[in-house]
């Protein structure tokens, strides 16, 4: 190959100039790939061994083996994105049945294959109202219980075209539907509401929050995630325009934070929709065949007008749910769903039953996750825990600080122990 | 460092395989029927909450795991991987991956939630730490934030980065960022969600940036210059040290798309250039499963001046270990957590493997292969020398040669872009593919390369589906199996 192309050695191809030319090491020793595998495991065994009640925007359900051993088929896993749909028919195919799941459990008409996560869904979610609805105001209102971190990556999302981001309150828990009435004006262009929300609660009145939206010709955002739809109404039935949050509930277990953006919206706005879509076409033989579509939204094509900059995404995750969403059908599904109100509701009757804790702290109905008052600070609670090999976290909830749980299918059978863990609290308080 | 994927002998008389084929999944108007139309369920949600809250019923499909299984075998047969052949997409670094790094990503020790403490998640901030403290030495830069889930969100990144910074310093009002026709069009995409407007800058005859026009199109409005290097027809901007002083005399920011670093692994370092942020992609450079369109992972590395602007949170090293903070002017977050863990894993894994001996040999490799493959191929090749990646000129529709290419079982190259070459061909074979195969390859250009214009618009003949209609996708869009009810 060197005399094919004229040279003698590899190096002389390189047309650099020697000012920059890198004549130093980088310093990192090459490794078999026993070793290599011995290394970074035994990097990865320096974390504590723990039993985990966290979520707080990171859920963990039981994935079937099926979905790995069907995902990691290297026909799938070591594809590229489908620019040449005759020999990518099957992932294309995936993709749309994905699309389709989203479709199902939001009501909506138009689902995208992925965005990153839920918080750049959210994102592109404010930028998407800002094109649709520029007559009408800048500003985005977001709950006053949004996690920090999903508020930073909207922040970072609306500062380029100076859209505003301003909250509203949530009272007992929940929306306070009166208070969103008072600040929600003509120059609002975007209403986002969670449910679950940041508490765990599902939200009563979303009904009057897409009321308030349509009123003021604002976009009505509703976060939420795969599971917690497979039973909750769909939200197009309550005036949701958009539906964003995350679908790595499915197909994706703790895996420190990776997500799989869901990303929903009504027909009209089909054409301002960020992220590759997928549709269905015939080929030359007249036959069904799918194909990414209107990808003249896209930035390879449209490049500074494009409706996002987006290019890799999620797609093996997109994937993955759609892999686990056919293992469980639509029983599985809602049995799945309904673990999420049962374990947290059990867990916190458990926990309301300790001396020293009221659970949950607001009424409602919950979904995974609670928030938990106790009579000593929460992070001695935590700290307390940690010993007895159980993680659970403080949120600071409106300036108190508090307890918050989550149970799943994959924890609930160690609520015994976070009960102990608690309990063991409240015998060297007794002390 | 084993020898696995490098050929670089001269060895003949191997043989190949044939042509990767698909099953054509049709005969006589059959298709694959979507899992909704296998067996599709109707339940009505019984659960203990009060049905104001709750949906009446949910259809989807409801087929037993051996149907399912079934289902997903099918279609990834249906479905072109690296391992089914070559599939070198200039700028798009399909390269193999070590299937080890998989069962790296499987350890237990990857499922560990985001929101632990500090001292309960050693090991995840441990492998943090040492990766960005290796890209920042493979760059040339001060400081690395792995959090950006991709290179388009490294770039936005880096943009929000830079504008932090500009603010910082009196100068929010730079309201302009650089970009060359021909660089890649997420550059022109993060700029303008960033709220810049963006300015175009033309290439000279030999395919790199005019110095001359930079130099107009530099002013005190400009932020930053976003710059691929080796460019997209794989040239070097040789120019680059007096292209970086143009910019920051006139006190803009250079901004590297990491695009293309495998060609310098090595040999030469961004932050040497002059560059002052860059990313990195990580599913391209280190070889993490692109996973049919994602997930990848774009951080990006600045120098020190840039650093206390970095997204939250960074890691660091203690007497005790490892911990996160903010940086004192962080811009906050661009994705909720760090982003694509798995892909970093990987990454890293796939760095350890390698080292620095293994790493430069990835770059020569994919030098010598591109060089190789081009020399093989009847199209013309206009602009040279290139790296890791060349632009050949078709003489008929670049679509069509790509069609065409189907036929002969190999994935085709990029087509049509960069603009500035006729009927684009962008190649890229990576350092993975032997020599054999780059023979194959060749021998699948210069087949097609033979064929009438007429005959070119038949094609594919040979695959799952035959050429499928675009147009009629985009006019009539059906996007869910809702949409096909009836059909």
């Amino acid at each position: 190959m060197l005399d094919a192309v004229g040279v003698s050695d590899p190096d002389a191809l390189f047309d650099i100039p020697d000012s920059v030319r890198f004549d130093g090491d980088y310093g990192i020793d090459a490794h078999s790939e026993r070793e290599t595998r011995a290394a970074v495991e035994g990097i990865l065994d320096e974390s504590a061994d723990l039993t985990e009640f966290l979520g707080g925007g990171h859920y963990d359900h039981y994935v079937p083996s099926v979905v790995d051993h069907l995902s990691l088929r290297s026909e799938f896993l070591t594809s590229y994105t489908q620019y040449q749909p005759e020999i990518t028919q099957g992932f294309l195919q995936a993709l749309f049945e994905f699309q389709s799941l989203v479709v199902e459990l939001t009501g909506l008409g138009v689902a995208n294959c992925s965005m990153y996560d839920r918080a750049t869904a959210l994102g592109e979610a404010a930028l998407l109202a800002d094109r649709v609805r520029q007559s009408s105001g800048e500003t985005v209102l977001v709950p006053d219980d949004l996690p920090d971190r999903v508020r930073s990556v909207l922040d970072n999302y609306t500062d380029g075209p100076g859209i505003g981001v301003d909250t509203y309150p949530t009272s007992e828990g929940t929306v306070d539907v009166d208070a969103l009435a008072d600040r929600v004006d003509d120059a609002v262009s975007l209403i986002y509401a969670a449910t679950p929300n940041a508490r765990g609660v599902l939200e009563p009145h979303l009904d009057a929050v897409g009321d308030l939206a349509d009123d003021h010709d604002a976009l009505f955002c509703v976060g939420s995630d795969a599971v917690a739809l497979s039973v909750l109404e769909p939200p197009e039935s309550y005036g949701a325009d958009i539906v964003v949050g995350d679908a790595g509930v499915l197909g994706l277990p703790t895996t420190y934070g990776m997500g799989l953006g869901l990303f929903a919206c009504r027909e009209d706005f089909l054409r301002q929709v960020p992220g590759r879509l997928v549709g269905t076409s015939e080929d030359d033989a007249g036959n069904r065949a799918y194909t990414l579509t209107l990808q003249t939204r896209e930035q390879h094509i449209r490049r500074e007008r494009a409706t996002s900059n987006i290019c890799t995404n999620q797609a093996w995750l997109a994937l993955r749910a759609a892999i686990h969403a056919a293992w469980l059908g639509p029983d599985g599904l809602v049995d799945l769903a309904e673990e999420c109100v049962t374990g947290v509701r059990e867990a916190c009757d458990r926990i309301d039953a300790l001396d020293g804790f009221t659970a949950p702290v607001y009424d409602g109905h919950h979904f995974r996750e609670a928030l938990i008052d106790t009579d000593e600070p929460a992070s001695a609670v935590v700290e307390r825990c940690r010993e007895a090999g159980v993680a659970v976290r403080t949120v600071d909830d409106g300036g108190t600080e508090r307890l918050a749980v989550c149970v799943t299918d994959t924890n609930r059978e160690a609520v015994d122990a976070l009960i102990d863990a608690l309990a063991a609290e409240r015998e060297v308080s007794a002390v | 460092m084993s020898q696995e994927h490098r050929d670089r002998s001269d060895r003949t008389g191997e043989a190949s395989d044939p042509p990767h084929r698909q099953t054509r999944w049709y005969t006589g108007g059959q298709y694959v029927p979507l899992l909704s139309e296998k067996r599709s369920k109707t339940v009505s949600v019984e659960s203990s909450l009060p049905n104001d809250l709750t949906r009446d019923e949910l259809t989807l499909p409801a087929l037993a795991e051996p149907e399912v299984a079934r289902h997903y075998t099918r279609l990834s047969q249906m479905n072109f991987g690296i391992e089914s052949g070559s599939i070198p997409l200039g700028s798009c670094t399909m390269k193999y991956n070590p299937t080890f790094t998989e069962d790296v990503a499987a350890h237990p020790g990857n499922r560990v939630h985001p929101l632990r403490a500090d001292a309960d998640k050693q090991g995840i901030l441990h492998l943090l730490y040492d990766l960005q403290e290796t890209l920042a030495t493979v760059g040339g830069m001060d400081a690395v934030t792995l959090q950006p889930p991709a290179g388009a969100a490294g770039e936005f990144t880096g943009i929000q980065v830079a504008k932090a910074y500009h603010d910082a310093n009196g100068d929010g009002h730079r309201s302009e960022v650089i970009v060359p026709e021909s660089a890649h069009g997420t550059n022109f995409a993060s700029a303008s969600m960033a709220g810049y407007d963006v300015v175009e800058l033309p290439s000279n005859e030999n395919g790199r940036v005019e110095v001359d026009a930079l130099e107009a199109a530099v002013t005190d409005d400009t932020a930053l210059l976003m710059l691929t290097n080796p460019n997209t027809l794989g040239l070097f901007e040789r120019s680059i040290e007096a292209i970086a002083d143009i910019v920051h005399d006139a006190g803009g920011l250079l901004y590297y798309d990491g695009a293309n670093l495998n060609s310098l692994l090595g040999k030469a370092r961004p932050g040497d250039m002059g560059f002052d942020i860059m990313h990195f992609n990580l599913h391209k450079t280190f070889a993490t499963p692109h996973g049919g369109g994602g997930p990848g992972q774009g951080p990006i590395g600045v120098g020190a001046d840039l650093a206390p602007f970095l997204p939250t949170p960074q890691v660091r090293e203690t007497d005790d270990g490892y911990e996160t903070y903010a940086p004192e002017h962080s811009i906050g977050r661009v994705h909720e957590f760090v982003g694509n863990w798995l892909v970093l894993v990987k990454a890293y894994a796939y760095i350890l493997r390698h080292g620095d001996e293994g790493l430069e040999n990835v770059s020569e490799t994919a030098v010598l292969n591109a060089n190789y493959l081009a020399s093989r191929i009847e199209y013309e090749v206009p602009y040279g020398p290139f790296h890791h990646e060349f632009v050949a000129s078709a003489d008929a529709d670049a679509g069509d040669v790509a069609k065409s290419m189907l036929d002969h079982g190999v994935h085709p190259p990029t087509t049509k872009w960069p603009e500035i070459v006729d009927e684009a061909l962008m190649t890229e074979p990576t350092e993975t593919e032997s020599k054999r195969r780059l023979d194959d390859l060749a021998a699948a250009f210069n087949a097609v390369a033979e064929m009438d214009a007429d005959d070119l618009t038949e094609t594919p003949r040979t695959t799952a589906a035959r050429r499928i209609d675009q147009a009629s996708a985009a006019r009539n869009p059906r996007l869910s199996w809702h949409a096909l009810d009836g059909e």
